[in-house]
C-alpha cells in the first residue's frame, strides 16, 4: 500500500533510506549536514531500520566509512552538501576508482567563498568527473524514487559505480510537499540484498583492493570505469522500467514538457524545471517548452540531440558556473548536438548561484527572448547587478 | 492555487503555521507546498513563510510574488514593516492585533479585505503563552473556509500530544477555536 504523506525533500530521501536499510550510514553529523541524515538518524534511533550508523569527524572521513563498508561488501550510504562534498573530495574519487556502489543523497548548495549556505549546483558539478552517477531531482518525489533507483543501479554487476542523488538546497530539501511512499515491502522486493562481486569479508574468495596501480594497470582502470559509465544507460532505464511497476511513474534519462510541439527550449535540471512548467502553463503558447535533464552522468548525449535537433532555439539554465568555460549543462547540450543533423541556435544562461531567487517573471523573459530569436554568443545572467 | 504569506519573527512558530496548514490540507486530499523565506535565521528578526494550496499538482518553486492571503503574526509590523507587498487586490489580510480591521487599513493603506483578532492575548489566557501562531490559523480557517477548523484541530492533537502534554494540547486547541470564533 502507498500512503500519501508531506514531507521536505530531505525527509523524502531519508524515507527511501529507511525502505532501503542500508548496512551501512557513515556521516558528518554537523553542518553542513543535511537533514536527510537528521531524519535518518531518528530512524536509526527508533529501531526503524537496523543500520549501523557510524558518526566520523568529517566528511573526508564520512566517505571513508563508507569506502570500507562497502568494500568489505556492505550496502553503504551518506548524505552530503556543498563544503562537507568538497572536503570528502579525494575519497569520492576512491569509491568511484574502487568500483564500490556507494549511494550518497547530495544537497545542493554553494561552495565558500563568500560564505553561503543556499542554493546552487557548484558542489555536485564540480563533482561531475568524478566517476560517479549523477541523477538530478525536480521535487521530494524524485529525490525519494531517485534515490531508491541509484541504489539499484549502483549495485548492477555490470555498473558498480557509486551514484549521487542531488536536489536542491533548501527549495526541496527544506520545503514541504505531497510524497507518496510506496510499500517497504514492495521496495525491499524491488532492491534485494547487496550481491557483491567481490568483498574484503569473502573469506573464501580473498581480494586485495585498492592497491597501487602505477603505469602498468592504472590507465586500464580508469578505461573500465568509462565502460561502466556507458553501461549505466542502458541499466538505468531497464531499472527504472522496473521501478515504474510500483510507482507508476517513467523513468527516462531526460523528461520533455510540452516539446513536440515547442521549436523554443530551455534545458535545465532540478526544481528550476518544475517553476519553467508552471510557466509554460501559464504562457500557453504551443511553440514552447521544456527538456529537464534527469541524468547528467552518465549524460544523455543521443537523447538531448534528437529531442533539440530540431528546434529553433534553446535556452540552458545553468546554476553553477564553470569560470572561463561554458558552464556544465551548457557545454554537454553543446556537446550533443555537434554531430545532428541540424543545429537551434543555444543561449546559455547562468541563475541562481549562491540561492538568488529565480522567479516566473525571469523564466518568461528566458522565453520571450527566445521567441525573439534574441540569442548570443557569450553567457548571460539572471537578476545579476551590473 | 491559493498563496499564503504568514508574516513572524524568527522564533514565533511562522514557519510552523505555514506546515501546518499544508499539512491539514494535504490530509483533506489538496495538493500543498510550504516553506519559509531562506535567509539568516536570527530569533526575533522578522521573517516570512509561505504555504500553497492547489487542487492540482504545484509546479512552480519561484517565490510567492503576489499572495492571496496575508497573516501577520507580530502586531508590532503594521505600520512599520511593508507586510502588504505585492497582495493580491482582492486579497485578505488577517492580523493578530487589538486593533478594529478599520485601524489595521488606515495603518498600513491596504483597501482590500482586513481581519484581526487577538491571537496573543488568546494564546496567554488559554496556554499561558504568548504563541500565537497556531491560534491564528483558527482565525484564517474561520474567514477562508480553505480546510475544516477539525483538521487544524486533528493535526495540532497528533503533533502535540507527545512533546507537550495532553493538557497543554488541549489548550491549545481551545485558543485555536477561540481565534475561529473571535476574529473581526
Amino acid at each position: 500500500m502507498s500512503k500519501k504523506k508531506a514531507m521536505t525533500g530531505a525527509e523524502a530521501a531519508a524515507t527511501a533510506m529507511k525502505q532501503i536499510n542500508p548496512d551501512v550510514v557513515a556521516a558528518y553529523p554537523i553542518t553542513p549536514q543535511t537533514p536527510v541524515v537528521m531524519k535518518f538518524s531518528e530512524f536509526v534511533n527508533d529501531g526503524e531500520v537496523d543500520t549501523e550508523m557510524i558518526r566520523v569527524e568529517s566528511e573526508h572521513s564520512a566517505m571513508s566509512a563508507c569506502v570500507g563498508a562497502s568494500a568489505a561488501g556492505a550496502r553503504a550510504m551518506t548524505a552530503t552538501a556543498s563544503a562537507g562534498l568538497a572536503l570528502m573530495w579525494e575519497v569520492v574519487g576512491v569509491a568511484s576508482g574502487s568500483r564500490l556502489p556507494i549511494v550518497m543523497n547530495v544537497v545542493n548548495r554553494a561552495l565558500s567563498a563568500p560564505i553561503n549556505i543556499h542554493c546552487d549546483h557548484s558542489d555536485s558539478m564540480g563533482a561531475r568527473d568524478l566517476s560517479w552517477i549523477q541523477l538530478y531531482s525536480e521535487d521530494a518525489q524524485e529525490a525519494y524514487e531517485n534515490t531508491i533507483l541509484a541504489v539499484k543501479l549502483a549495485e548492477h554487476p555490470e555498473v558498480q559505480l557509486p551514484a549521487m542523488v542531488s536536489q536542491d538546497g533548501f527549495i526541496t530539501s527544506h520545503g514541504v510537499q505531497n510524497v507518496t511512499v510506496y510499500s517497504t515491502d514492495k521496495i525491499k522486493k524491488f532492491l534485494g540484498e547487496r550481491k557483491p562481486i567481490k568483498a574484503l569479508l569473502d573469506v573464501d574468495d580473498p581480494v586485495t583492493m585498492g592497491p597501487l596501480q602505477l603505469q602498468d594497470y592504472y590507465f586500464e582502470t580508469k578505461k573500465q570505469q568509462d565502460n561502466a559509465m556507458e553501461k549505466a544507460r542502458q541499466v538505468y532505464i531497464d531499472t527504472g522500467k522496473e521501478l515504474s511497476k510500483i510507482t507508476g511513474n517513467d523513468y527516462g534519462f531526460v523528461e520533455a514538457y510540452n516539446l513536440d510541439s515547442a521549436e523554443y527550449v530551455i534545458v535545465t535540471i532540478s526544481s528550476t524545471a518544475g517553476t519553467v512548467k508552471s510557466v509554460i502553463d501559464k504562457m500557453d503558447n504551443p511553440k514552447i517548452g521544456l527538456l529537464k535533464i534527469r541524468m547528467f552522468r552518465p549524460f544523455p548525449y543521443e537523447e538531448v540531440a534528437r529531442l533539440l535537433e530540431d528546434k529553433k532555439a534553446v535556452a540552458i539554465l545553468d546554476r553553477s558556473e564553470s569560470f572561463g568555460a561554458d558552464a556544465p549543462i551548457y557545454g554537454e547540450v553543446k556537446n550533443a548536438l555537434y554531430n545532428a543533423k541540424s543545429h537551434p541556435k543555444l543561449q546559455s544562461y547562468i541563475f541562481g548561484l549562491g540561492g538568488r531567487d529565480i522567479y516566473e517573471k525571469d523564466i518568461e523573459n528566458v522565453f520571450e527572448s527566445l521567441l525573439k530569436e534574441d540569442i548570443e554568443d557569450k553567457k548571460r545572467y539572471i537578476g545579476v547587478r551590473e | 492555487m491559493i498563496e499564503i504569506r504568514i508574516h513572524g519573527r524568527g522564533g514565533q512558530g511562522a514557519k510552523t503555521a505555514a506546515n501546518f496548514l499544508a499539512m491539514a490540507a494535504m490530509e483533506k486530499g489538496k495538493q500543498i507546498q510550504s516553506f519559509p523565506e531562506y535567509g539568516p535565521e536570527r530569533a526575533g528578526a522578522p521573517m516570512k513563510a509561505y504555504t500553497r494550496i492547489s487542487d492540482k499538482k504545484i509546479k512552480t518553486y519561484a517565490p510567492v510574488v503576489s499572495p492571496d492571503i496575508v497573516l501577520v503574526i507580530d502586531p508590532t509590523f503594521i505600520g512599520n514593516i511593508n507586510v502588504t507587498e505585492g497582495i493580491k487586490q482582492d486579497g485578505i489580510m488577517i492580523v493578530n492585533s487589538r486593533e478594529t480591521p478599520d485601524k489595521v487599513k488606515e495603518k498600513t493603506g491596504f483597501s482590500g479585505e482586513v481581519h484581526t483578532v487577538d491571537a496573543s492575548g488568546i494564546a496567554i489566557s488559554a496556554t499561558g503563552l504568548n504563541k500565537p501562531n497556531v491560534p491564528m490559523l483558527g482565525a484564517l480557517i474561520k474567514i477562508t473556509d480553505l480546510i475544516p477548523v477539525e483538521s487544524i484541530e486533528k493535526l495540532v492533537r497528533k503533533k502535540f500530544t507527545e512533546k507537550i502534554g495532553e493538557e497543554k494540547t488541549q489548550a491549545t486547541v481551545e485558543a485555536i477555536n477561540r481565534a475561529y470564533k473571535e476574529v473581526n
